[in-house]
């Protein structure tokens, strides 16, 4: 089964990396076929960014997102640039420290800037906080996967504070979920 | 072996006109390299376009004829891609000058150990004389009929600016210092540039009062101030004249080269 | 693994020892991993001042007999032109990979496009005649690039890897084969003249340093590698065979994916357009729609519209405003339906679609 995600938020906040962390997870360890792409403008940092990554038990075709049925979002901005046409069926998870807008879908709050600076005491990991709360919250890789893909992709002496980023991602999404 | 039998026997008679000065800095180069006793085998000249360009294909080693101002650059990739070559840039003021002013400054950046010998007529000789970033103000070219009003570059000061290690300027009088100059340029790890001014009198001389192929030599020989008189008279506070044209050795210095034999 | 850094390690394999280049996006990324990997394999790796130097370098590289690259996108495109010819004309084996975004002049430079392909064949001045590439995933990024080293080194002659910014920078899956076939260059032999080509039309490799003391000129030159500017006959006959070296050969050069030889509608495509192609074909599953997916664009093989002996239509999508189609309605009485597409973004399958369904 094709699986669309869209994520979406402001560059520097890791968007490409959760997508390529995602798609490495799905390829490398469930055994699955996946294709990640993105578009980007000319800044570094700052700006609108967007990040895709299709998940398959059969060979990608189309490489890009049509109808993504799960958003990750990130910032206000990206809300409103990827979020807001999302279709009925579709579950969008939120920064809800970030973006202030919800959508016409179900939508899953987590407060990953807040819990990254506040818990782990480094915004930077939010990235990781929201990919711990959409494994949980949608299964679309397995937890095993993801725990691998992200130590695989995160720069060394960080693999700690990264593995704790994605297990409040799993508490935050399991909290939401389970009421 | 002396110079002579580097010729390619089977290419000549060559191009140049009676009384051009380039078929003298190609004996000078070709002194210099037989001096040092480099073989055919490992030398490569590279030329880009323009008469000094047509030197290689009198030469017969590994020559590599190429398009207009890129001949440093396509010697750069030869001497990084094997630099147990020995890699000789021909090259003229155009060529040089004008369309490859980018990659003369870079390759001095990189300090690349080429061996760059310029040829500088101070005109496009090759297509019937007009003006190059070396004709003189004033001078009269087929682009310049009242006259260049532009200010001519300092090839030599670009080089020096820019990182060469090693700098010199002759001109077709000064052979024995020529052949000093390419032999040193040889020996130099790192960027070497030789400019040799030369004499052009079918395209420059006739238009600019050198009516006899010897009266723009002559020029040469009396215009021509070592750097060493010419640093004195700066010190002393003198103005040396528009028309002087320092010669010597301009920089000589060892800055990490690149590229070099191991 | 993204297909940049695909394209790279595809090269590396193939035993590129030599990339010269000028950072430009979306191709840079190819640069940066030779730049990482070059130097720890004992090649070299050399960021030039501009693009113009950037091939001018890989000519000479290739000229020490070593097998080179470099990369770039349009504008570097653009400015490699001449050096291009000057390849072509001293039968230099080079591999240039263009990562396409939108053009004319700056334009898009993170969105993808296919506006160079008929500059990769045309856009030196004078006759000539090369080899293009068109990958359409990440595996083929490694898998073309590695196979342009050997078509550069048999034929003499710059080969183009011409992607694009979605094939470029999108991840997937890529297997690394366990051995990369080479096919590399004939030296010349001994006593032979340097530009004298044999039946093969290609002659042998004369590389600097073994002895040769051959001269190399962009200019007309005779088979002793003379110039010899001015004789019509060495110039019809040195330029007749550059471009017969190729093209006589384009049948063997071919290299395609044929889908539902019967059909009566076929799609024609090269590229990322191939990939919204096979997801049609995926999601319709009609035995009268086929496709013919070109990973050789150039020089282009008209034998292989006859594969498809029923067809009535070909739909051609592509990322320009119909540059091949032309090429296609040149060689069949066949209507030809150009899907010409600006602005950076994938044709959308269900697009395709529908225009199946208005043909019917």
């Amino acid at each position: 089964m094709r699986t669309e995600i869209r994520f979406s938020g402001f560059g520097g906040q890791g968007i490409i990396l959760a997508a390529v962390i995602v798609g490495r997870a799905a390829v490398m360890y469930d055994n699955k076929y996946a294709v990640q792409t993105q578009v980007y403008g000319p800044e570094a940092r700052g700006g609108a960014s967007m990040s895709a990554v299709i998940i398959d038990d059969e060979p990608v075709l189309f490489p890009k997102v049509t109808s993504p049925d799960i958003y990750v979002i990130m910032s206000q901005e990206g809300f409103e640039k990827y979020g807001v046409s999302v279709s009925g069926g579709a579950i969008m998870l939120v920064d809800s420290s970030l973006v202030h807008s919800r959508p016409s879908c179900r939508c899953i709050e987590i407060p990953a800037t807040k819990e990254a600076r506040e818990s782990l005491g480094r915004d930077i990991v939010a990235n990781i906080i929201m990919l711990g709360a959409l494994v949980a919250a949608t299964g679309v890789v397995s937890r095993e996967a993801i725990e691998k893909a992200i130590l695989d992709s995160v720069p060394r002496g960080t693999e700690e504070l990264n593995l704790k980023a994605m297990k409040k991602g799993f508490e935050l999404a399991e909290k939401v979920m389970h009421g | 072996m002396s110079y002579d039998e580097w010729f390619r026997d089977d290419r000549l008679p060559h191009i140049y006109c009676a009384g051009c000065g380039n078929g003298t800095v190609i004996n000078c180069t070709l002194s210099a390299v037989d001096q040092m006793g480099w073989t055919k085998d490992e030398t490569v000249f590279v030329s880009g376009i323009g008469c000094s360009s047509r030197a290689p294909g009198y030469i017969v080693a590994d020559s590599l004829h190429t398009t207009h101002g890129r001949a440093i650059a396509f010697a750069t990739g030869i001497k990084m891609a094997n630099p147990d070559l020995r890699v000789i840039v021909f090259t003229g003021d155009g060529d040089l000058a004008a369309i490859g002013g980018n990659h003369f400054i870079h390759a001095c950046r990189r300090n690349i150990d080429l061996t760059v010998v310029c040829m500088n007529n101070m005109i496009y000789g090759m297509t019937g004389g007009q003006g190059s970033p070396t004709t003189p103000q004033g001078a009269l070219s087929t682009t310049t009929p009242y006259g260049s009003a532009e200010a001519a570059f300092d090839l030599c000061g670009l080089a020096a600016a820019a990182g060469a290690n090693y700098v010199a300027r002759y001109t077709s009088y000064h052979v024995k210092e020529l052949i000093r100059a390419v032999r040193t340029g040889l020996e130099t790890p790192g960027f070497s540039f030789i400019e040799a001014l030369v004499q052009c009198p079918t395209n420059f001389g006739r238009r600019n009062k050198f009516r006899q192929v010897m009266d723009q030599i002559e020029f040469f020989k009396s215009h021509a101030l070592l750097v060493q008189k010419a640093d004195r008279m700066r010190e002393e506070g003198k103005k040396i004249p528009d028309d002087m044209i320092v010669i010597g050795e301009l920089a000589r210095r060892n800055r990490p080269p690149l590229g070099v034999r191991k | 693994m993204q297909g940049n850094t695909a394209c790279a390690e595809g090269a590396l394999a193939a035993g590129c020892r030599f990339f010269g280049g000028y950072p430009i996006t979306p191709s840079t990324e190819i640069a940066e991993h030779m730049a990482l990997k070059l130097p720890k394999t004992g090649g070299v790796f050399i960021q030039m001042e501009d693009e113009i130097a950037g091939i001018a370098a890989v000519i000479g590289a290739s000229w020490t007999g070593a097998r080179a690259m470099t990369a770039t996108s349009g504008p570097g495109f653009s400015l490699m032109m001449e050096n291009l010819g000057f390849a072509v004309m001293t039968e230099t084996p080079c591999v240039v990979v263009n990562i396409q975004r939108g053009g004319p002049s700056t334009g898009q430079p993170t969105m993808a496009a296919q506006g160079d392909m008929l500059q990769c064949r045309f856009g030196s001045h004078g006759d000539y005649s090369v080899i293009a590439l068109s990958p359409a995933s990440v595996q083929e990024m490694y898998d073309l690039t590695a196979e342009a080293f050997n078509l550069a080194d048999r034929f003499r002659i710059p080969v183009f890897v011409m992607a694009d910014e979605i094939i470029g920078h999108m991840r997937e899956k890529l297997v690394v084969p366990d051995t990369v076939t080479r096919d590399d260059r004939i030296p010349l032999q001994k006593g032979n003249l340097p530009f004298r080509a044999g039946d093969s039309l290609v002659p042998g490799f004369p590389a600097f340093g073994k002895g040769y003391g051959v001269h190399v000129t962009g200019l007309t030159h005779d088979e002793r590698g003379y110039p010899c500017a001015t004789s019509p006959s060495v110039h019809e006959d040195l330029v007749t065979r550059l471009v017969n070296k190729v093209e006589s050969a384009r049948n063997t050069i071919a290299s395609c994916d044929v889908i539902n030889p019967d059909a009566q509608v076929v799609f024609i495509s090269y590229g990322a357009p191939s990939r919204a192609v096979e997801q049609v074909l995926h999601d319709i599953r009609r035995d009268d729609v086929g496709h013919l997916r070109l990973k050789v664009v150039w020089p282009f093989a008209e034998s292989l519209l006859s594969r498809f002996a029923n067809a009535e239509t070909f739909i051609v999508p592509e990322l320009n405003m119909g540059q091949i189609a032309r090429e296609i309605e040149r060689h069949t009485d066949r209507t030809v339906i150009p899907v010409p597409k600006l602005g950076g973004e994938l044709h959308n399958p269900s697009d395709l679609a529908r225009l199946l369904e208005e043909l019917a």
